[in-house]
């Protein structure tokens, strides 16, 4: 008999799933509006231009070897990033009390950092405080945090089904009734799934109660640059805070504003009260990247610190940044015109007032059921669809199918 | 927190309560790499680095492997590339390549499609995927209580991957023989006899670190028969396959006699040494189950490990490795880059002997040619360690342990000196 006999097959990845049975899909006119990654309007991957060019520069740099990076990363890529967050003015970076660490992707972010909060937050090891994450939110953060320990993870409010909005009385509800120091996963912006962030009005009163309330301010930012076009505006949520005094964690992710999703490139950013708190939570993060990954891959570190760290590269990059976040304002448009013009029935302007890589159309299960099955166009159970799958190409087609979907199927 | 201040106050970014951090305590440095950062804040015309692992040519420097060089341009100039997630369990091409790499091409258990893998962050990342999977299903469920023997001495962070995995009970077993510099078998042979049924065994597959001293192989046959009569878990850790010998088969022997003799088992393989690629973190978890059902359901739970710490993992040097390892020209010249390795390690084993016995150093030196890999266990006791690192300026690890790539034609007769200085002048 195997040792493993008795383990149990693990169901796979819903979005992982989604695209393995579109792949298997012959039917011509299939759409893959699952997972989250640009494609360009041939519905093809995107390298950046930035990339490409900053990688030949690296493979004929001989100065460049492959020796270890530091536990917490390659220094120039964590400033740099933790910058782009914060701000070239930033005063929390002059006041020496923003640190970086180097991670995997956003995953290794939020994971590195709730590994440091279940030892250290709110007394020693203690798996018992609250996490909160958004309903709905990003499939794969409830398990981030019961991974590292938590056993308490709650849903807050946050979209509103029957207004297809945010609910922001719900969620400034549950920031009142939640007990003091539980800690609160915040999208920084375009929100996933939903695409609806707080006006920045409504980022005020969240800050005022969390702060009253000793709540801990854990930013998710995959988005930055991406959801506008704009890193400044994307960013305002995470530098309100900041100003307002907050000690903060956020987790970037360089996969999508960089295209560089599979060389894994993220920045756990650390906002501490003063330098000499920062150096000791610095010490126990390398604790714990040490036991994890050792120390983080160089690659795209080194790809994206050279981008940020050079004017031109820079320049370059912002530009990409913003051909992508314009396919997605434009396929925005267009979908919600032709959906309006075919007179379906419903409102949509949700497809425009939502920001980012992802609409929560407001399929319900039935409808999705039937999008994918019948008309081989393939989203989230959820009813979320990934913008960029959108090209001018089949743009009538998804038109044409949520409009027989929705009279057909209730 | 409870805030000291009293009546109504305006909190600015100035005046807020204390931090919510003010209790987390300094961590210690990692050792090893404080002295790196030692060495590199010495001025002395002639200090060494004899601490951490990593390769160094005879000029004292990093050394890109010619054929890492050669794969990296071609694949920044191959344009069918792209930056797609790669799936959960890593680059297809690298994991069947690096599991064959260990078990061998005509392993019977791959043909039987009951071998798999997990590509990961390094040695360290595929140790830590084996050990969470292993808290959560092996021995029963969330067993936390298994024993994890590592040997004494072991890598330093061996102990922590399995403690931070949720293992609750991380202990020694016997190794190194410290009066007679070899390996303490009766002991280690004792502790395989007595320990609790299903405990699990972190084996070093060859070049042993920090000692450099291996079983024979008809000693690891010994311990294989009383793994299994035992019923214990092998995890092997494989972090210089190629390195330690020049061959890469040879090399292998103890995980492919292992695997021959029925064993399920996990190989966490590191290609940082082997393949100089050190930074960007390039391991592989192979696991031999019994049969394919039985992995299939290993590797999907596998995947919901990965999922939460990773997601996915790094492309670049994964990329290098399976393109290497997949084409036969390149796989020869990597050979051929490994062999320069290890023989340059080899030739300052048996010079570092020869100036020792000539300088007539006291005591027997025999081990250093007779340990095997990047490390020797000099036998020099913390006292003779202090004296080299603050009077001679050599840098090594307080166990003794010096990384042989730090030895260069140029330092070996300082180094020699410096040894016989120390051992006749420190006891």
């Amino acid at each position: 008999m195997s040792i493993f006999s008795e383990v149990p097959a693990a169901p796979p990845v819903a979005v992982f799933k989604l695209s393995a049975d579109f792949r298997e899909d012959d039917h011509p006119q299939k759409v893959n509006l699952g997972v989250g990654a640009y494609r360009t309007d041939d519905c093809l991957p995107w390298v950046l231009p930035v990339v490409k060019k900053v990688e030949r520069l690296i493979v004929e740099d001989d100065s460049l070897n492959h020796e270890y990076l530091p536990i917490l990363g390659l220094p120039e890529f964590r400033s740099a990033s933790s910058k782009v967050a914060l701000g070239d003015d930033s005063a929390a970076i002059k006041e020496n009390r923003v640190g970086g660490v180097q991670a995997l992707g956003g995953t290794g972010a939020l994971r590195i950092g709730a590994e440091f909060l279940r030892r250290w937050y709110n007394g020693v090891n203690n798996t018992a405080t609250p996490v909160y994450v958004s309903a709905p939110t990003w499939e794969n953060h409830n398990s981030v945090f019961a991974d590292a320990g938590f056993k308490d993870i709650r849903p807050y409010h946050y979209w509103d089904a029957a207004n297809r909005g945010l609910d922001l009385a719900g969620l400034l509800d549950d920031l009142e009734k939640a007990p003091e120091h539980s800690i609160f996963v915040l999208h920084a912006c375009a929100h996933n799934p939903t695409g609806t962030d707080p006006t920045q009005e409504e980022w005020k009163k969240i800050a005022e109660i969390m702060k009253r309330r000793n709540l801990f301010v854990f930013f998710d930012s995959a988005y930055q640059g991406f959801a506008s076009g704009s890193l400044d505006k994307d960013a305002w949520a995470i530098r309100y805070f900041v100003s307002q005094g907050f000690e903060l964690f956020v987790a970037q992710s360089f996969s999508k504003n960089f295209g560089l999703y599979n060389e894994r490139v993220g920045n756990l950013t650390v906002v501490a009260q003063d330098s000499d708190n920062l150096t000791r939570i610095l010490s126990q993060m390398e604790k714990i990247v040490r036991t994890t990954w050792s120390n983080p891959p160089s690659q795209g570190a080194r790809i994206v610190s050279k981008t940020l760290n050079c004017p031109e590269l820079f320049a370059e990059w912002k530009g990409n940044v913003k051909t992508m976040a314009d396919r997605v304002l434009l396929m925005r448009d267009q979908l919600k015109s032709k959906l309006q013009a075919l007179g379906t029935p419903g409102t949509w302007d949700h497809i425009t007032q939502q920001i980012g890589m992802f609409s929560f159309t407001g399929l319900n299960p039935k409808q999705v059921e039937y999008m994918i099955k019948e008309k081989h166009v393939y989203l989230m159970a959820s009813g979320r669809i990934n913008m960029c799958g959108l090209t001018s190409k089949n743009i009538d087609y998804v038109a044409q199918s949520i409009h027989e979907t929705v009279t057909k199927v209730q | 927190m409870s805030n000291k201040l009293t009546g109504p106050v305006r909190i600015t970014a100035t005046t807020q309560a204390m931090s919510v951090f003010c209790e987390v305590p300094q961590a210690a440095p990692v050792a090893v790499f404080k002295l790196s950062q030692d060495f590199n804040n010495d001025q002395f015309p002639n200090k060494v680095n004899l601490g951490v692992g990593a390769y160094r040519t005879d000029e004292g420097k990093p050394w890109v492997l010619p054929v890492v060089k050669k794969v990296e341009k071609i694949i920044v100039h191959d344009d069918r590339l792209n930056h797609e997630y790669l799936p959960i369990l890593g680059l297809p091409e690298f994991r069947s390549s690096a599991s064959k790499i260990a078990l061998g091409d005509d392993s019977s258990a791959i043909q039987e499609n009951r071998v798999g893998a997990v590509q990961c962050l390094g040695g360290t990342g595929a140790l830590k995927m084996g050990a969470e999977f292993l808290r959560r299903f092996y021995n029963g469920n969330n067993n936390t209580k298994t024993p994890v023997y590592v040997s004494a001495p072991t890598w330093e962070n061996h102990n922590a991957v399995f403690a931070n995995a949720g293992f609750e009970d991380v202990r020694p077993y016997k190794y190194w023989d410290a009066e007679n510099r070899g390996l303490d078998l009766a002991g280690f042979l004792g502790d395989l006899e007595t320990c609790p049924e299903h405990s699990i065994f972190v084996l070093h597959a060859c070049a042993h670190n920090p000692t450099g001293t291996d079983p024979t192989h008809e000693q690891w046959k010994m311990i294989a028969e009383i793994m299994m009569r035992r019923k214990l878990f092998v995890f092997f850790d494989s972090a210089y396959q190629g390195f330690a010998s020049g061959s890469l088969d040879k090399d292998a022997w103890a995980i492919r006699y292992f695997v021959s003799m029925g064993f399920e088992m996990f190989c966490a393989q590191s290609f940082s040494k082997n393949f100089g690629l050190y930074n960007e973190r390039v391991g592989n978890l192979t696991i031999v189950a019994r049969n394919a059902d039985n992995l299939k359901r290993v590797l999907s739970q596998m995947e919901k490990i990965v999922r939460t710490t990773w997601s996915n993992p790094p492309s670049q040097g994964a990329r290098i490795v399976a393109i290497t390892l997949n084409t036969p020209e390149l796989f020869a010249e990597w050979k051929d880059n490994v062999k320069t390795m290890a023989d340059r390690v080899l030739l300052m084993r048996a010079q570092l002997k020869a100036k020792l016995q000539a300088l007539g150093t006291p005591g027997t030196w025999d081990h250093i040619t007779e340990q095997i890999g990047m490390f020797s266990f000099t036998g020099l006791n913390p006292k003779q360690v202090e004296y080299m690192v603050k009077e001679k300026h050599i840098y090594l690890m307080a166990s003794g342990r010096i990384n042989m790539c730090g030895v260069t034609t140029r330092n070996i007769n300082y180094i020699a000196e410096s040894i016989h200085e120390t051992v006749t002048r420190v006891q």
